[in-house]
């Protein structure tokens, strides 16, 4: 397996009882590439995200981080991580930014962001601070650095999120809808903070319905259907010329809007 | 008003301070540790919510004043106790007075913990799993602190409730206030002005816990404090 492969996934099957989310997913993500995920809501598009850093277990399928699988046993019906320190550890070479940004509420900014380079990387704190203060800056949450989360706006928190994320130096980046929770007005701080990291050639994987900026931001463009990838290629071919019928008709309601 | 005998009463009970402000500090510090491994062990398993929930039940079905009197005579009735190596410690009131408002204050404290601990917000919990955090370190820098911030208030009631149980340690003989008040009336058949004055020390001492217990809220929460940048 090369070296050059953040994220790998071979055949994912998801199932939640009954309902089968993930049907047979494999992507392959390279390292600098910026893959958007679209589709329909219920497509599986989170469950597909979610299944990477393992915070769902899928029942079939291969995963594999910078070329290393995450080793599964079965138990029970279904399976589980055969090594819960193999996970933990590749867990943190991935940064994970939910839609509703999850920051520790008893954690200022800048505690947000130190806590896994700290205490899970195990770094030195005063490199930590000085790596964390950098990135606040980047996002340009600097001033910020010592406020509570619920003292920020949507977009401060998201644009703190994604510092804390970027702190464990991760090999990939993986965005759940990073805007979809925001104020309209608000949308927009974000996306540019998410453009400069593409523009420094970071490896993302990005869920949004957001289709003029996965248009503009993603090297690949993936069309997420019925558990399934439907549709996938350059962005330019996806979104103006799709070649499904079923991508087609997404693509033509969300441009509209 | 007799303030001549007032004064003296004050004094002899203050004698009992220390005593009261030692048992209550042991068993609301034991029991807070005891509470918080039972509410954590009890989210493990069914059979672990199963053995917690009996503990609990019994522990606040049953008096205190009853729990009090089993463990201090009813343990002496088992020749294993007896030859334990904890015998030295279970034959002394002070001990056995120890033990049962530890477990009882343990019992009520895992109940409000765990109410803690289903107030952590899912998503906190995701993005430390996320990170990849061990759960030992999940619960230890995560779930834990979010939870106590969130229990302290409840927590708080529980405490001023186990300063008050320490006065049923005179029933096997501690001379903490209470059971210095019972011995001055049971010599002066004064019963009015020895238990207000009693009162008073007890009301002391929860108006300082109540304080320390706002500030320690306050200090550990300046996310919930308003703001003014
Ligand atoms: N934890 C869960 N338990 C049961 N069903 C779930 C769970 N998570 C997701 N599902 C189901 O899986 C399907 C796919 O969900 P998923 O969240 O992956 O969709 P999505 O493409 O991200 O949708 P959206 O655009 O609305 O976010 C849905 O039918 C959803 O109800
Ligand atoms: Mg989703």
């Amino acid at each position: 397996m090369s070296d050059t492969e953040a994220v790998s996934l071979t055949g994912l099957h998801k199932r939640f009882g009954a309902n089968e989310v993930l049907k047979g997913v494999s992507l392959r993500a390279h390292t600098g590439e910026v893959i958007a995920v679209i589709g329909a809501s219920g497509s599986g598009k989170s469950t597909l995200l979610r299944c990477i850093p393992l915070l769902e277990i899928p029942e079939a399928g291969e995963i594999a981080i910078g070329g290393e699988t995450i080793r599964m046993r079965a138990a029970g019906k279904g399976r589980v991580p055969a090594d819960a320190a193999q996970v933990n550890r590749l867990r943190s070479n991935l940064g994970f930014v939910f839609q509703s940004f999850n920051l520790w509420a008893h954690m200022t900014v800048l505690q947000n962001v130190i806590e896994a380079p700290v205490h899970v990387q195990g770094r030195p704190k005063a490199e930590a601070i000085a790596e964390a203060e950098a990135l606040l800056e980047k996002v340009g949450m600097a001033d910020k650095r010592d406020a509570y989360p619920a003292h920020l706006s949507g977009g401060q928190q998201q644009r703190a999120a994604i510092a804390r994320a970027l702190a464990m130096r991760p090999r990939a980046l993986l965005f759940d809808e990073p805007t979809s929770a925001l104020d309209p007005e608000l949308v927009s701080e974000v996306l540019r903070v998410i453009r400069a990291l593409a523009a420094e050639g970071r490896t993302m994987l990005i869920v949004t319905h957001e289709m003029a900026f996965a248009a503009d931001v993603a090297s690949r463009a993936i069309f997420l259907h019925d558990g399934r990838i439907e549709e996938e290629g350059p962005p330019a071919q996806v979104f103006s010329d799709p070649q499904t019928e079923r991508c087609r008709q997404f693509v033509m309601r969300h441009l509209n809007r | 008003m007799d303030t001549v005998f007032l004064a003296e009463t004050m004094g002899k009970l203050l004698a009992g301070l220390p005593l009261t402000i030692e048992l209550a500090i042991i068993s609301i510090s034991a029991g807070a540790v005891l509470a918080t491994i039972l509410a954590l062990f009890r989210a493990t398993s069914p059979i672990a919510e199963a053995i917690v929930r009996g503990y609990v039940f019994t522990l606040r079905g049953t008096p205190l004043l009853l729990q009090i009197f089993l463990i201090y005579y009813g343990l002496g009735q088992f020749a294993e106790v007896r030859h334990s190596i904890l015998w030295p410690f279970l034959r002394q009131p002070y001990w056995c007075a120890i033990l049962a408002l530890t477990i009882n204050t343990s019992a009520y404290g895992s109940e409000i913990i765990r109410g803690g601990l289903q107030s952590v917000p899912a998503g906190a919990i995701e993005a430390g799993r996320a990170a990849g955090m061990s759960r030992l370190l999940l619960t230890r820098r995560i779930v834990l602190p979010i939870a106590i911030r969130q229990a302290l208030p409840a927590y708080g009631n529980e405490m001023i409730a186990m300063v008050k149980a320490t006065s049923l340690a005179s029933i096997v003989t501690l001379m903490e206030v209470s059971g210095i008040a019972y011995a001055i009336i049971s010599e002066t058949y004064r019963a009015i002005e020895v238990f207000l004055c009693a009162g008073a020390i007890y009301l002391t001492l929860n108006f300082l816990l109540t304080r320390g217990l706002a500030v320690l809220e306050r200090w550990l929460n300046p996310h919930l404090v308003q703001s003014r940048t």
